[in-house]
């Protein structure tokens, strides 16, 4: 695809995330909903679809779908559940149990750390399926000879979450899952495992003339298990369309499967009819419709959602969300907002927890709010340097003590007092006449060989802006 | 209303169920299935203006249960119902196509 090419077009995405919710029991019976078990050792004949077994919904699961709801701002509503009729091996039943035209959320939206916001269509319950493997052939479906089916999975809740195609492009679709699990995850209803399956990301691509509204023909893309496969399919899939419409082709509607290996997407298969899942209404199970003090208590039970504490932590430390975004996601905004809230530097404060204490997560978990506040508080007050200060902070981190001001004794960095570093800032001038007078005349660079060569002399210990303000003075004065 | 129910549409909604039908039974099945299409056109006949749609016969809704595990059912016992198992799973012929 030349540049030409992509100026000419633009691609349109929508995506549909089946989240695992993090429930003792599967959604309706009570076979343990678990990860990695011995197969076939979590069923029962509801989950298995044996004759006369008889599904009842999982009170949990109804409490984490409408949490989902609640905090992508969708209405929580009645719904039903409907069959969803196909075969496979992976269906015991024959039919999945899911939600079709009266879902429990709908009409939703959700906030990019950039401030735009991407609507939810709907947000529904239904049942995951067992799991199959292929035998033989390498493990790829139309190579086997057979294929082993284990029904753990089968019957565990899920909740399916189907934005509007409203993503312009594969970074902004990465950008939505990642806010969609940092989501999910402060909710509760789920470990946003990707690399385990319990979130599931299905795209439909699509590309149109740039600024054009109508949409094109779209292709579904699956069997993406990480972000980094989302964004490279996504990539992939856009150059292939808008490869076919430049040599004047047309895209056809299908579904295409990623190839992490290749680099690819391929076609999965072509139907001869559409699909027809004769979807009816659940006739084992009864209507759902929460009253409002339970939607009242899911509501007021909610923590924070990321956009609510990039806002919180942004307006505290007088700067834009999505400079904190990365702050957020490392779970270390409640420390920064308690060490402002201490009187720390909000600035430094930053500046230190995204560098010193994000690279070190286990240290983080031990570090106080209030002793990370003393420490930001010595460098915002010159009374360590910012070098010092670094290196305070990783003792603390490493567990050496949670006293910023004992391990600076410790180590010697005194704050250099004024007079001494005036002293060593004078022979510096003294050994650099050339230099010092460049300054005179109003280079400010040159200041940086004075800055560095005070650095040399002090073993670092000297703080940068104190070196600075005393070559104003002796300029000035 | 003899050709309501066509023989293609009853070997179309037998081969979604995957229901091996002859011919007489196309015919049978035809017949038969018009006449439940007429019963459901003399229900729609009735005048259901100001009744809220029924979602299910009983007048229930919130049927729920409290989210505690309870042990599932013998592994060997189940895999024994199947036709074929292997390692622990139930073994099916090769699959034809990706699921839906």
């Amino acid at each position: 695809m030349s540049p030409d090419a992509a100026g000419r077009w633009e691609v349109v995405i929508g995506l549909e995330v089946h989240c695992e919710l993090r429930t003792e029991t599967k959604l309706f019976c009570g076979c343990r909903n678990a990860f990695g078990e011995e197969p076939n050792t979590n069923v029962c004949p509801v989950c298995l679809g044996l004759p006369g077994s008889l599904p009842v919904l999982n009170r949990q699961s109804v409490e984490y779908a409408m949490r989902i709801g609640e905090a992508l701002h969708c209405d929580i509503r009645p719904s039903i559940f409907h069959r969803k009729n196909y075969f496979y091996p992976d269906m015991p039943k024959d039919y999945q149990v899911s939600q079709y035209d009266e879902p429990i959320n709908s009409d939703g939206w959700l906030e990019l750390p950039n401030g735009k916001r991407i609507g939810v269509t709907r947000a529904h319950m239904e049942e995951d399926t067992g799991k199959s493997t292929h035998m033989g052939g390498g493990g790829r479906i139309g190579d086997a000879t057979h294929s082993l089916v284990d029904y753990n999975r089968a019957g565990v809740p899920l909740v399916e979450i189907v934005s509007e195609p409203e993503i312009g492009s594969a970074e902004e679709a990465r950008a939505y899952v990642s806010e969609l699990r940092a989501i999910l995850v402060a909710t509760g209803a789920s470990d946003g495992k990707m690399e385990e399956g319990s979130l599931r990301v299905d795209a439909n691509v699509s590309v149109r003339p740039r600024g054009s509204t109508a949409l094109g023909t779209r292709c579904e893309i699956k069997n993406m298990n990480s972000l980094r496969s989302l964004g490279r399919a996504v990539e992939y899939e856009t150059g292939r369309q808008i490869d076919l419409l430049e040599s004047g082709d047309r895209v056809v509607q299908e579904t295409r499967h990623w190839n992490e290996d290749e680099g690819r997407t391929s076609s999965m298969r072509s139907k001869e009819e559409a699909d027809d899942y004769r979807y009816f209404p659940e006739p084992d199970l009864v209507p759902l419709a929460p009253d409002d003090q339970w939607r009242k208590a899911v509501r007021d039970s909610l923590a924070p959602m990321p956009s609510d504490r990039r806002r919180a932590l942004a307006s505290a430390a007088h700067t834009e969300p999505a400079a904190v975004a990365l702050l957020v996601e490392q779970d270390l905004d409640g420390l920064v907002l308690a060490a402002i809230g201490a009187g720390a530097d909000p600035r430094i404060a930053l500046n230190r927890a995204a560098n010193e204490v994000a690279a070190d997560p286990d240290g983080a978990a031990r570090l106080s709010a209030e002793s990370f506040a003393r420490v930001v508080t010595l460098e915002a007050t010159g009374k360590l340097t910012a070098t010092q200060s670094k290196q305070v902070l990783a003792a603390m981190l490493a567990g050496e003590s949670d006293d910023p001001e004992a391990i600076a004794e410790d180590r010697g960095f005194e704050a250099m007092d004024t007079s001494a570093l005036q002293a060593v800032v004078d022979q510096v001038i003294e050994a650099n006449p050339g230099p010092w007078q460049r300054f005179l005349d109003g280079d400010p660079k040159v200041s940086g060989l004075f800055i560095g060569q005070v650095m040399k002399k002090t073993q670092g210990q000297a703080d940068g802006k104190a070196v600075t303000r005393i070559l104003q003075e002796r300029r000035d004065g | 209303m003899p050709n309501r129910i066509t023989p293609d549409d009853v070997r179309s909604v037998a081969r979604l169920a995957r229901l091996a039908v002859t011919d007489e039974e196309v015919e049978l099945f035809a017949v038969q299935l018009a006449a439940v299409l007429e019963h459901a056109e003399d229900v729609e006949a009735l005048d259901t203006e100001g009744v809220p749609p029924t979602a299910h016969p009983l007048a229930m809704e919130n049927v729920l249960r409290d989210d505690v595990a309870r042990p599932g059912v013998d592994r060997a016992e189940v895999l024994a119902m199947a036709p074929a198992s292997e390692a622990g799973r139930f073994r099916v012929p090769r699959i034809l196509g990706e699921a839906p």
